[in-house]
């Protein structure tokens, strides 16, 4: 793995990361009615924002895949969708205890979030595809369901939508967000992406370093066997 | 030519499964079990029950349907029939059209047998006009089992496709539920079909979009 950009990113996601650290808790100011509880807001928002480029990116990593069949492409999805369940398991659980103050309850069938938790089950099956599927059609069949569970994403928000005879959600920072609020937000989005594409070139280095192991045993079990 | 293919295709999978019945007699039996099951978990007595049967209804037969979905490339795995059929000359999607085909006769007469049972035993008063129940139990169905089957044919590559099946097909079949329970319970509860259009419109979307696109991807479930 050729690591030219290894370090100076990931110097851009630590120093990213600081600096938002920084805005979130220091810079902007502390909410009125929600006080230090809305600090989460950030943290959710960001990871939120990364665990869908996550998932857009699997759709078009299998998309690419199925085309031209290049393994990077396979790679990609791969990466990338562990990547994405992560930080959607980061906004399921940031989620609900940012509710339990703000909305007073843990939990609403409101379209954002089942939409985001029937996301992470298609990804979670995506993965076990991955896991249980033979080598040589491991790709293949992932990238058809990454498509399937791409396109199946905005027919679940409209009839949750739909569905809505539940609770609507207004969110306590909803329109207006002070313009510091703001700044913190947007660093700690960029912050975020900074570690998804950090994460993603590692997930990618230790499939390729796997990949290399792979070819290594199987020379020596040629040249001893 | 291509609904003759499909045609012969169909009748295969209906006569092994006339020959045998294993798959058809489990799945009504199962789908009989769910309503005694649901009967001890919520007293049928309660009105609340009553009000949520429809929900009940379509647990059963999607349930069921999974494990007929399960079976539907299983079979064909059994003295390599998977790679006779694909050797056969006819296109990939035939097979995907007819093995939708066989699944929606197999599941649609679970459905056609237990939902009586279910008006029995919970002691039920159906007001519904039937038509549009029957409408809308078709188009859900359909739903099911186009998604399903082109799942099962991908999980049917896996080393644990039984367990795989429901993980894929019940988030991905999400619209589906919901829309089928509203519309279902809409007019069981005496709606008119004015209170359900939106809900048969979305049902007939997602069976025409996830159609199209099985169509269209099925031909990588199958490769060899």
């Amino acid at each position: 793995m050729n690591d030219k950009w290894d370090r100076p990113l990931a110097g851009i996601t630590l120093i990213l990361m600081l600096v938002a650290i920084y805005a979130i808790f220091i810079y902007a100011p502390v909410e009125k009615t929600l006080l230090e509880v809305q600090k989460i807001f950030y943290v959710h928002v960001g990871t939120a924002w990364n665990a869908f480029l996550a998932f857009f990116v699997v759709f078009v990593a299998s998309v690419a895949y199925l085309r031209t069949r290049e393994a990077r492409w396979d790679r990609l999805g791969s990466a990338s969708a562990e990547i994405g369940v992560m930080f959607t398991t980061l906004v399921l659980i940031t989620g609900p205890i940012w509710a339990r103050s703000s909305w007073n309850m843990w939990w609403t069938w409101e379209p954002r979030l089942t939409t985001t938790l029937i996301l992470w089950f298609i990804y979670v099956a995506y993965l076990l595809i991955r896991a249980t599927a033979g080598d040589e059609r491991r790709g293949i069949l992932a990238a058809v369901f990454g498509i399937i569970g791409f396109v199946d994403v905005p027919i679940v928000y409209l009839s949750v939508q739909w569905w809505g005879s539940h609770p609507i959600v207004l969110g306590s920072s909803g329109g207006g967000l002070p313009a510091s609020m703001l700044t913190a937000l947007i660093l700690s989005v960029l912050a975020f992406t900074a570690l998804y594409l950090y994460l993603l070139r590692k997930n990618l280095g230790i499939q390729a370093v796997e990949e290399e192991l792979k070819q290594l045993k199987e020379e020596l079990r040629q040249e001893y066997d | 030519m291509f609904w003759r293919k499909v045609g012969v295709l169909v009748w295969k999978d209906l006569l092994l499964e006339f020959r045998s019945k294993q798959m058809i007699s489990s799945m009504l039996i199962f789908s009989f079990l769910v309503i005694v099951i649901f009967a001890f978990a919520f007293n049928p007595v309660q009105r609340t029950t009553q009000e949520v049967l429809p929900g009940i209804i379509w647990v059963a037969f999607t349930f069921a349907g999974v494990l007929g979905l399960n079976r539907a490339f299983a079979v064909e795995r059994d003295n390599d029939c998977l790679l006779g059929l694909m050797l056969a000359p006819v296109d990939r999607t035939a097979i995907y059209v007819a093995k939708v085909t066989s699944n929606f006769i197999f599941t649609g007469l679970t459905e056609i047998v237990s939902f009586p049972l279910f008006l029995v035993f919970f002691n039920y008063h159906l007001q519904a006009s039937l038509g549009w129940l029957v409408l809308t139990i078709f188009l859900g169905t359909l739903g099911f089992v186009a998604v399903g089957t082109f799942l099962a044919a991908l999980a049917s590559n896996t080393r644990m496709s039984e367990i795989l099946l429901p993980l894929m097909v019940f988030p991905v079949m999400v619209p589906v539920l919901i829309a089928a329970v509203e519309a279902t319970s809409t007019l069981m509860s005496g709606g008119q079909w004015q209170a359900v259009a939106s809900w048969l419109r979305l049902l007939g979307v997602y069976d025409i979009i996830f159609l199209a696109v099985a169509y269209v991807l099925f031909d990588y479930c199958l490769e060899v």
